[in-house]
């Protein structure tokens, strides 16, 4: 395992330094540099072509300014990094510091958003292949997949964001669109549940009604303004998360991890009493301090009341800890978001990545950082979600054929093990693969993003640079992606290895 | 199978039936064993080969691929969009010296009526004076959008060719003659994972400057590493079959050896990459052009159209709508199409079984 991983480190390295070596060359070949002073009516413009070639180091040949470059960058190794200046003069260390950040939170969450919900739907349609689930799913992938990702963010700035401001304004929901948003869920959970036709009529009543009812009564409160879970909907949100992790693990059946779920819910209602008023303004320490506190009341938990399955038990408590904690959180965060409102006005900003001046408290701060997040990860979760819910529909297909399903299914294990044991892991092992490609297109998708949402990001900074034929901020630019890139694969192939253990021999 | 086409001795030889094999002839109830017809209904009767019904007609191969892809409706639908936009884009304001059916130029501005409303009307159906509006110098947009499609269109399809035929080689090579080809092709597939295809095709547009045949060409030295790893994975599992060895053992060189006996046998596969590949380009070539890398006014292209005219988009919406949806539908399309003929070539996750 670790020679292999090794091997792999060396060879994205050496594939990181020809692809510095190859950009660097192109990008310089790419204009003409002193082309803007060339055609300047200034008077000292010999001086100033003079100046530019001394600071670019333009007469020097391609190597020696690569190897300036290189040599620059390679400090980054003991964390000093040198990337150089700009054409303009502007250190590109500072300019860097201040673009990558939002870029790459902006990439990452949107990988993560998009490999769990396109894995999601791609394993819903290939359970229920051939149904009307399927069809919209393929279809939906198909409409992603021949999206441009300009068009579509212009039409979530227009639609999302403006259309959204617009109604926080004022925000009530009519009959129609309640009973619309009603139909919709509805007709989704009962194609994804399947089944005969009495089977599908009761989902379906029954998701439309409850959540006609919800969005009713929030309506009538004005929980748009002024949202919150309170204890009630956490506790229901817990149990659902605590339901979906025994369908992934153990099912009903084991007592002992039922028993060990529900203790670990019934300790975080007496904690969310005692914990309850330090989360009026914590710091992101506190909440790691509080979800390192749920890990391990998990593993107790699980530990001491999991007899003779104690692994299931362990993680299904942690996982269902976590979920606890995780709607406290977000409880909290909802209940800041009326003052959040009521400072900005219009929450969902359309220009740059981040309002100058904001000033709150530590849920506003995470609102107005959310805000501005928003839109560009919906536009590359879209984008990218297409090919992952196709890629796991295509492979599970391949896997629910293989002979050991057949024996499985042959020897009475139910359809749930099946999915869940058998097949979902096994499928899962090819999907590691595209994550390294995808997440290089994901940071192509974000130059074009960002450019639509005005950020002043990675992207902002490759586009100056290219235009102005200065290689240092494209360098800088290929440096943190294709780092990140390198970092993904690796995460990839460690994903790969432990799923597939014939790898790491 | 019917019990009709079982051989007879599959049959249970019921005792007394005559059948049992007790006869001391082992031809039983035959006078004459030696006659020529008596021996022809004896080979029916005893082979263990299934009897081919020649009743029923047999497809080659090519015959099969064309039957599956014509049952595949969504692509067939695709297919009529795709051939319904590339007729009226080239026709309509016609192509390099051929005058096209539409009055308009897309070069010559014009006096803006009525606010650059598009005239076009469902019902009564009637195209108008400017179907798809004005843009604000007074250019007829219908015209521009056409340009912008056959641009679009050209710059897709040439790539498509040209990187089909980049990658089919280099995969091929690297697949048969392994070594360093293979090595070289490898760490090239690797480089994208590094410098994202987008970023890359953006300093390289820049270096072709504006020109859609630079572009296209530009493009198309990136873009065919994908299927050139995926020819390489057939022509590894192929170079191992007997029908190769076979060539190899009767002398055959090794050029011929790749073309007559093995890419044909990975058409399928290069046909529907090749499809994917004219998708990805037209998405590619649009977002190039909105970075403003890609094709320079005073040609246009879909993705300009849409750089020139996002900010446009509250209050001349139709700006922005037309050059994207034809994106949208021409990029849906040949995905669609590529959907059919990988189900046609490779129908083994398909429904319906032939």
């Amino acid at each position: 395992m670790l020679q292999f991983i090794l091997r792999r480190i060396g060879i994205s390295l050496f594939v990181l330094w020809a692809g510095s070596v190859l950009l660097y060359i192109l990008t310089i070949n790419s204009g003409d540099p002193l082309e803007d002073l060339r055609e300047s009516r200034a008077e000292n413009r010999d001086q100033l072509i003079a100046s530019r070639v001394e600071a670019m180091n333009l007469d020097e040949p391609w190597y020696v300014r690569y190897w300036m470059w290189f040599t620059g960058a390679s400090k980054c190794l003991v964390l000093q990094c040198d990337l150089g200046t700009s054409r303009g003069g502007g250190d590109i260390n500072s300019m860097l510091v201040q673009a990558a950040g939002s870029s790459l939170r902006l990439v990452t969450l949107a990988t993560a958003l998009a490999i769990v919900l396109g894995v999601t739907m791609g394993v819903l349609s290939a359970i229920r292949q051939y149904s009307g689930f399927d069809y919209a799913v393929t279809f939906a992938a198909f409409i992603f997949f021949s999206l441009p990702v300009f068009w579509a963010a212009v039409l979530l700035k227009q639609y999302g964001a403006i259309g959204f401001n617009d109604w926080i304004a004022d925000p009530t929901v009519s009959t129609v669109t309640t009973l619309l948003i009603a139909l919709v869920f509805g007709l989704t959970v009962s194609a994804v549940a399947g089944g005969d036709m009495q089977r599908r009529l009761i989902s379906f009543g029954a998701t439309t009604v409850v959540l006609f009812a919800v969005v009713t009564y929030f309506d009538s409160v004005g929980w748009w303004l002024r949202p919150a879970l309170g204890l009630p909907l956490i506790l229901l949100l817990s149990l659902a998360a605590f339901g979906l992790l025994l369908m992934l693990t153990s099912g009903l059946r084991n007592r002992k991890v039922i028993t060990a779920g529900l203790v670990t819910i019934a300790i975080g209602t007496v904690l969310y009493f005692v914990v309850g008023p330090m989360m009026e303004d914590p710091s992101w320490g506190l909440v790691f301090a509080l979800a390192a506190i749920s890990v391990v009341v998990g593993v107790g938990v699980g530990f001491a009341l999991g007899g003779y399955e104690r692994r299931t038990a362990v993680w299904v408590s942690v996982g269902t800890a976590l979920a606890f904690g995780g709607f406290v959180f977000f409880d909290e965060l909802l209940r800041n978001w009326g003052t959040f409102v009521d400072k900005t006005g219009r929450p969902i900003s359309t220009i740059g990545s981040g309002t100058p001046g904001f000033s709150g408290n530590f849920w506003e701060q995470i609102w107005n950082w959310g805000t501005q997040l928003i839109l560009p990860t919906i536009v590359l979760t879209v984008i990218s979600l297409a090919s992952y819910s196709r890629y796991t529909r295509s492979s599970m297909l391949e896997t629910t054929q293989q002979d050991y399903i057949r024996t499985a299914r042959s020897k009475g294990l139910s359809d749930r093990v099946i999915n869940t044991r058998h097949a979902l892991r096994n499928a899962l092992i090819p999907i590691t693969t595209i994550v390294a490609f995808d997440f290089a297109s994901l940071i192509g998708g974000a130059v074009v993003t960002e450019r639509v949402f005005g950020w002043s990001g990675m992207g902002a900074m490759f586009q100056a640079g290219l235009d102005t034929v200065d290689p240092n901020p494209v360098m800088a630019f290929y440096l943190v992606t294709g780092t990140a890139a390198v970092l993904m694969n690796m995460l990839a192939d460690i994903a790969y290895a432990s799923l597939d253990p014939r790898i790491r021999r | 199978m019917n019990d009709n086409d079982r051989p007879d001795q599959d049959r249970p030889h019921l005792p007394g039936s005559g059948e049992e094999r007790l006869s001391p002839s082992p031809y039983p109830g035959s006078a004459d064993p030696g006659s020529p017809q008596r021996v022809d209904e004896l080979e029916k009767r005893f082979s263990v080969e299934k009897q081919l019904d020649l009743s029923e007609k047999s497809y080659s191969q090519g015959q099969l691929v064309r039957r599956r892809f014509f049952r595949h409706k969504g692509a067939l639908i695709s297919l009529g969009v795709l051939v319904g936009i590339l007729v009226l884009s080239v026709t309509s304001i016609g192509w390099g010296p051929v005058p096209g059916w539409w009055g308009k130029s897309y070069l010559t501005g014009a006096t803006v009526l009525d606010g650059g409303r598009p005239t076009l009307s469902l019902w009564p159906p009637s195209l108008g004076e400017h179907p798809f509006g004005q843009d604000n110098t007074g250019k007829d947009y219908f015209a521009l959008t056409m340009r912008g499609a056959q641009q679009s269109l050209t710059i897709a399809f040439t790539v498509g060719i040209l990187s089909t035929l980049i990658g089919t080689l280099v995969g091929a090579a690297a697949g048969y003659y392994r070594g360093w080809v293979e090595a070289v092709l490898m760490r090239m597939t690797d480089l994208f994972i590094v410098i994202p295809l987008l970023v890359l095709a953006a300093v390289v547009a820049k270096i072709a400057g504006g020109g859609i045949w630079a572009l296209a060409l530009a493009l198309s030295i990136l873009v065919w590493t994908g299927l050139a790893r995926l020819v390489r994975g057939e022509v590894l599992s192929l170079r191992e079959r007997e029908f190769v060895t076979a060539a190899e053992a009767i002398g055959s060189s090794s050029g011929r050896i790749i073309f007559k006996h093995i890419l044909p046998n990975t058409i399928g596969t290069i046909i529907v990459s090749a499809t994917l590949t004219i998708a990805a380009a037209i998405l590619l070539e649009s977002a190039l052009s909105f970075l403003g890398y890609g094709i320079l006014p005073p040609e246009t292209s879909l993705g300009l159209l849409i750089s020139q005219y996002q900010t446009a988009f509250t209050s001349r919406p139709w700006l922005f709508w037309w050059p994207g949806m034809f994106i949208l539908a021409i990029a849906l399309s040949v995905n669609f199409l590529g959907d059919g003929l990988r189900d046609a070539f490779d129908p083994r996750q398909n429904r319906s079984a032939d």
